[in-house]
């Protein structure tokens, strides 16, 4: 049988199943829960400083071909995470997990991942690229060179502080980019230059604009949201490929990956791991566990002995 | 094996609205989903919200919706009129299984009594018997008595905090007397949480299996967002609930302790 365990950035995983940041993530119970119908590893919902209030329902909604959402990363902030999320996690911990940090401010993000670095998670993944956030120009970090390198150096120089002279407590910084850019590549090696350890790629699309033609209105309440699930996954399998010709660094492929040949085909694209948030829609929480046996089976099909054979394997 | 389905809402004019009693509407649409007793709709009330609704009557004709005002959202829906469209997707959830061999106590806690009504509609169908309790604050909060009265195989027992109405006391009281008078088969109950562990732990005591309907804090009501993950076990109210056996619900600790808000923070009850 194939040895479908990975290591990502010195952090080892029973398989390549990851939740991605946004779904099933509000309590360190759902967290688990997820690791129980299989998960390989864990990525919280992303954590502001300060409790953040989203948008008003419809947040959601999906069809067979695509998703959209526009939740407004809610959350309970960093106090929540350290007063329950991470110490119930944490106790006998199941599976890595991995903290997915917010902020509007690049200040912001340096202060953050200094105070989630102590609540020991195995990751820090920082979301530089979610639609709701927006710098002064009113884009997303991840749409601009500068930003995302400003980010990623400002919470790789608050990490350090908080390091400890052995290099083992060093927490492996990934920055989760966006698609809506002509040069992901590009943006990738900015932030690799600046220190980040890897990658988690790609956020939501867009956003775009879904109509209720009866109601002549936006079906979301912030009108607009970002779009997952399987249209998406030929995109994100290129930005992977992008990301990982430009960086070769580690990456987390997420993008409307559904099924085990899904995850093997991001993986040839060169992911390490495999992020899946749309994927319960379609398959619920026991989809985790049913794509990594996917990915199993398709390896002793194929011959394939560790999942080291097909990563990046189409450069 | 993976799912094709499609959750975008539907836009639905409201057909008819009775009023139940001050602060409760039933509206009816023109509409089915074809759901089952116990399940729920995600109602969208255009340029407001849109919230979670058990239903009240599914008959594959019309769809009944009892909504009791209770904050913002419900509040701008009580100023909708016949002939305004909202948007309804569903129906999500587990549902009460009913045999026809059942003899159902079914427990209902202030609107809880809607989703309940349910429940007996289906059990006269087929042909199964119903002790159906219900219980309020007072009698103008008493919900759907007159419709109960008015299915052939049910026999109503109330009870009001206040007298004011049916028997003096809670309504787990009335349940107590009818699981010694009657061989209930299994006991369904609707209504607030402390209620509803009371109920399940009645049922326990008298060897009845128990199916309870458990309300979270949800935004999709379909099983991706997590927001209705319950502590214990971290199942979703919304795909494991709302109808949960009451071996499985004595797994969660939250049960009866504390809810959480849209951004997921704990209050207690």
């Amino acid at each position: 049988m194939a040895d479908i365990s990975v290591d990502f950035c010195g952090v080892k995983f029973r398989n390549p199943t990851v939740l991605a940041s946004g779904v099933l993530g509000v309590t360190a119970a759902s967290l688990r829960n997820v690791v129980k119908n299989g998960a390989g590893g864990v990525t919280t919902k992303s954590i502001w400083l300060e409790e953040h209030v989203g948008h008003k329902n419809p947040t959601m909604f999906g069809t067979e071909h695509y998703f959209m959402n526009a939740v407004g990363l809610s959350d309970g902030g960093f106090e929540k995470a350290k007063e329950e999320t991470f110490p119930e996690y944490l106790k006998d911990k199941p599976a890595p997990i991995i903290a997915n940090i917010v902020a509007a401010k690049i200040e912001d993000f340096g202060e953050l991942a200094e105070k989630i670095s102590s609540l020991n998670p195995d990751i820090i993944e920082v979301n530089i690229s979610c639609p709701n956030v927006e710098d002064e120009f009113g884009k997303p970090f991840a749409c601009s060179l500068v930003d995302a390198a400003s980010v990623t150096k400002a919470v790789k120089e608050a990490v350090a502080i908080t390091k400890e002279v052995d290099e083992e407590t060093h927490k492996p910084i990934i920055i989760k980019l966006s698609p809506n850019v002509p040069n992901i590549g590009e943006i990738a090696k900015a932030c690799a230059d600046s220190g980040a350890d890897g990658f988690c790629a790609v956020n939501t699309l867009g956003p775009g604009l879904a109509i209720d033609i009866d109601l002549r209105r936006p079906i979301l309440s912030n009108k607009v949201g970002g779009i997952s699930g399987p249209a998406i996954k030929p995109f994100a399998v290129k930005c992977v490929s992008d990301i990982y010709k430009a960086t070769g660094l580690p990456i987390i492929g997420t993008g409307g990956i559904l099924t085990g040949e899904d995850a093997i085909e991001i993986m040839m694209a060169g992911a390490r791991l495999v992020g899946m948030g749309t994927m319960v829609y379609y398959r619920e929480v026991e989809g985790f566990g049913l794509v990594a046996k996917e990915i199993e089976e398709w390896c002793d099909k194929n011959g394939v002995k560790n999942l080291e054979e097909i990563i990046g394997c189409i450069e | 094996m993976i799912k094709t389905f499609n959750t975008r809402p539907v836009a639905i004019a409201i057909k008819k609205i009775v009023k139940e009693n001050e602060y409760t509407n039933t509206y009816i649409f023109d509409y089915t989903l074809h759901s089952k007793p116990g399940q729920f709709i995600m109602m969208w009330i255009p340029g407001v919200d849109e919230k979670p609704f058990s239903v009240a009557l599914d008959d594959h004709n019309e769809l009944w919706i009892t909504v009791c005002k209770v904050g913002p959202a419900t509040e701008e829906l009580f100023k909708l009129k016949v002939g305004d469209k909202v948007g309804i997707r569903g129906p999500f959830g587990t549902s009460y299984n009913i045999e026809k061999d059942d003899h159902l106590a079914l427990v209902a806690g202030g609107y809880g009594a809607a989703p309940m009504y349910f429940v007996a509609h289906e059990a006269g169908k087929i042909g199964a018997k119903v002790e159906f309790l219900v219980g309020a604050r007072s009698e103008e909060y008493l919900l759907y008595t007159q419709k109960i009265l008015g299915l052939g195989n049910v026999n109503l027992h109330i009870s009001t905090d206040d007298g004011s109405a049916g028997k003096k006391g809670f309504v787990t009281e009335l349940l107590k007397d009818v699981m010694k008078k009657e061989k209930i088969t299994k006991v369904f109950t609707c209504g607030p949480e402390i209620m509803m562990k009371f109920v399940g732990e009645i049922a326990e005591d008298n060897g009845a299996e128990c199916f309870l309907s458990v309300e979270k804090y949800m935004k999709c009501g379909f099983g991706v967002c997590g927001q209705c993950a319950i502590d214990g076990t971290g199942v979703l109210a919304c795909k494991s609930g709302p109808v949960m056996n009451w071996k499985k619900v004595k797994e969660l600790s939250e049960f009866g302790k504390y809810h959480r808000d849209a951004q997921g923070k704990k209050h207690n009850y």
